[in-house]
């Protein structure tokens, strides 16, 4: 499977963080991301989306902890999924 | 003397179990107060270790790393590196540690190691840890990191013996010097990474039960549904549950005042502790229940962890007015009071997002308000059911806060776009793991609210009440005069001058008088009328009377709900005020929040009145 923004990334589906867009997320989070331990290696999985239509925020598994972020920050975070 | 004690702070991330752990350390006697010059929380406690000698301990506000994202995190940052005005630095840190999640909370410790202080390290929560299928050796994580690292379970007091001993070594022990370069974010997370991979010695699938409970709290559908239900409940509980512990309290300060009458001759001094002290401290204390309920569901849920699951939830419902989740939070709080409301606006990272939610917290309906709320509801509103489990006044209740809520969304909408002109907000957040909240946790956080309410009762709202008692009680009216004492008195020629603003929007002459003193705080409004209304009263009977039913027997429908209008948006109470004022750091703020919220609650109350009057009410 080639390489899937992390919000288009299908749920439950365990990837490795390739390639952070840094320069497309405000500086404060981007700041917040890498403080929580999200950085280009690490072990992610999509948990949930949110609520009704939205389908945003998602719930991400970063390591072992989890993080709620928006669409458009996920969408800066290229990963590429495992077998 | 305490400045002698040596000097230890808790240090670690937010979820780490940090505050359990302070508390188990510490027990009930903690000192609350604020760090000099800014609204962050400081607690502080005693522990002693094991030769007997006390120390100071120092709970510091949960933080991610030593590079600030929020102001609770600069006080953090400010107090281990000993740079915080008016706060001598710490002589050692106990850096909390979640064991559950030791990847991200090492990048933290590894920081904070750094600083060159002595540390010992509790590596807190191992039984929930076990629980999700991880075994960790605390030898590989000392060994790997050079301190000591003790295995703790806060909230069964587990390991506290033992973290003791260590400290107490570490503290005899010298400052080691700061590490020379510091590393950068990437390769301390790195550096985390390898550390936790080596002390965790076995992982099997837990029983995951955060992920279960969340598939059914997070669900696109049903999430919604199981969020509202709980504020629903949550609210009807608070109606519901303060019935009988309400009828206890009235009937304590009912028993005093008939023991006072009956031990006591007429006069002045009788009528000054009746009328005035037990009056008016007694109409506040009364809805003592109603508040403690209401923090009691908002502590669960934050001990649980599912407030920020409520946070996910309510996200895109936030970003529809320009906030997001993070305001969600402060928000509900706000419901409890505006204070810590707008104190926990500090999370929030957007500067922009911050304002906005600090502006409308005072449109949450805080529990000052519920006092009026109760008391015209009561007087008002038919206590009928119409339904199941759902009765009328309570319903009336519900819509009261609703109608704050949307006037707050709508507020927000406004403020974002052309005050703060905010293009975008963010959401990012951790979701901790759920867990079971201890109960002494829950019973000392509810004390210690208690007794901030209680303190303000005894002090503010006590001397409002006395102060108003001799502004209505003075100058006494002459005998056979045709006017009452309420309208003779000082306080009724004060009212005369505001009359005639609010006349327009359906206050009387008592309302005038009362909306005085309830800018100290909203609740004394009900005391105010109180004691109007008390020593008005000509007769035994009529005293003995309940305040409700004499409103109801002296203000129209019209009327009464013009002031639960009124009250849904002034910004009636001068601590609120203060804290807006220290948080966005001016008068300029505060200025804006207080004219624009007197404008809507003025043209609410207005059309409300009107709009009454014209269906003949």
């Amino acid at each position: 499977m080639p390489n899937v923004q992390l919000d288009d990334l299908p749920l439950n589906r365990h990837a490795r963080v390739q390639t952070i867009d840094w320069a497309a997320i405000p500086e404060s989070e981007g700041h917040r991301l890498r403080s929580l331990g999200l950085e280009e290696g690490v072990e992610v999985e999509a948990l949930h989306k949110g609520i009704l239509l939205w389908r945003d925020p998602i719930a991400v598994r970063v390591g072992r902890m989890r993080i709620a972020m928006r669409r458009n920050v996920a969408s800066a975070i290229s990963c590429e999924p495992m077998a | 003397m305490s400045g002698t004690l040596p000097l230890v702070a808790l240090v670690g991330n937010p979820n780490s179990g940090k505050s359990s752990l302070f508390n188990a350390l510490t027990g009930a006697r903690q000192k609350i107060a604020n760090y000099p010059g800014v609204t962050v929380e400081r607690k502080s406690g005693r522990t002693a270790l094991p030769d007997g000698r006390p120390v100071e301990l120092l709970d510091l506000p949960g933080a991610y790393s030593l590079q600030p994202d929020s102001l609770d995190e600069a006080v953090t940052r400010d107090v281990v590196l000993g740079k915080f005005p008016g706060q001598r630095r710490p002589d050692a840190l106990i850096i909390v540690v979640d064991a559950g999640n030791l990847d991200n909370h090492l990048r933290f410790a590894i920081e904070l190691i750094g600083q060159g202080l002595p540390v010992v390290i509790a590596l807190n929560m191992v039984d929930l840890a076990e629980r999700d299928g991880l075994e960790i050796n605390p030898n590989v994580l000392a060994d790997e990191l050079g301190v000591p690292v003790v295995s703790t379970v806060a909230v069964r007091k587990r390991g506290l013996d033992r973290l003791l001993i260590m400290l107490a070594e570490s503290l005899s022990k010298p400052r080691l010097p700061e590490t020379e370069a510091p590393e950068n974010s990437k390769q301390i997370t790195e550096r985390a990474h390898r550390i936790a991979k080596r002390a965790i010695l076995n992982e099997t699938q837990g029983r995951q039960w955060t992920r279960r409970l969340d598939a059914i709290l997070l669900h696109p559908v049903g999430g919604v549904a199981i969020l509202l239900g709980l504020l629903f409940v949550m609210f009807q509980a608070v109606y519901g549950w303060s019935e009988a512990p309400i009828g206890w309290i009235e009937a304590g300060f009912a028993l005093l005042t008939d023991a006072i009458n009956g031990q006591m001759p007429d006069g002045l001094l009788r009528s000054f502790l009746t009328d005035g002290v037990i009056a008016g401290v007694g109409s506040v204390v009364v809805f003592l229940p109603q508040i403690l309920i209401l923090f009691l569901f908002i502590l669960i849920l934050e001990a649980t962890g599912y407030m920020t699951r409520a946070a996910f939830v309510m996200d895109r419902v936030m970003a529809a007015v320009g906030l997001s989740g993070h305001s969600f939070i402060p928000l509900l709080s706000s419901f409890a009071c505006a204070i810590p409301g707008i104190m926990a606006t500090r999370s929030i990272m957007d500067q922009k997002e911050r304002l906005a939610t600090i502006l409308i917290a005072p449109l949450m309906t805080c529990s000052a308000r519920l006092p009026v709320y109760t008391l015209i509801i009561g007087a008002f509103i038919p206590a009928q059911s119409i339904g199941p489990g759902i009765g009328l006044q309570g319903l009336v209740l519900l819509a009261l806060y609703l109608f704050g809520i949307v006037g707050a969304m709508l507020a927000a909408a406004v403020i974002q776009r052309f005050v703060t002109q905010s293009r975008s907000s963010s959401f990012l957040i951790e979701m901790p793991r759920y867990q079971m909240p201890r109960l002494s946790d829950i019973a000392l956080g509810l004390w210690q609210r208690a007794w901030v309410f209680l303190r303000r009762a005894g002090t503010i709202i006590f001397v409002a009440s006395i102060i108003l008692w001799a502004l209505l009680s003075f100058p006494k009216v002459p005998v056979g005069s045709s006017e009452s004492q309420v309208e003779y008195s000082i306080a009724g020629h004060i009212a005369d001058v505001i009359e005639p603003v609010v006349r327009p929007i359906g206050f009387n002459h008592d309302i005038a008088l009362a909306l005085i003193p309830a800018m100290a705080a909203r609740e004394v409004a009900v005391s105010a009328l109180g004691t109007a209304y008390a020593i008005d009263a000509t007769d035994e009977e009529q005293a003995a009377m309940s305040l409700g039913p004499k409103l109801a027997a002296k203000w129209s429908l019209a009327t009464a709900l013009a002031f639960l209008a009124w009250f849904i948006f002034a910004p009636q109470c001068i601590s609120t005020i203060a804290v807006t004022r220290r948080e966005t750091n001016g008068w300029k703020w505060p200025i804006f929040m207080v004219s624009y919220l007197f404008t809507l609650a003025y043209v609410a109350a207005g059309i409300t009145y009107w709009t009454a009057v014209s269906f003949g009410l």
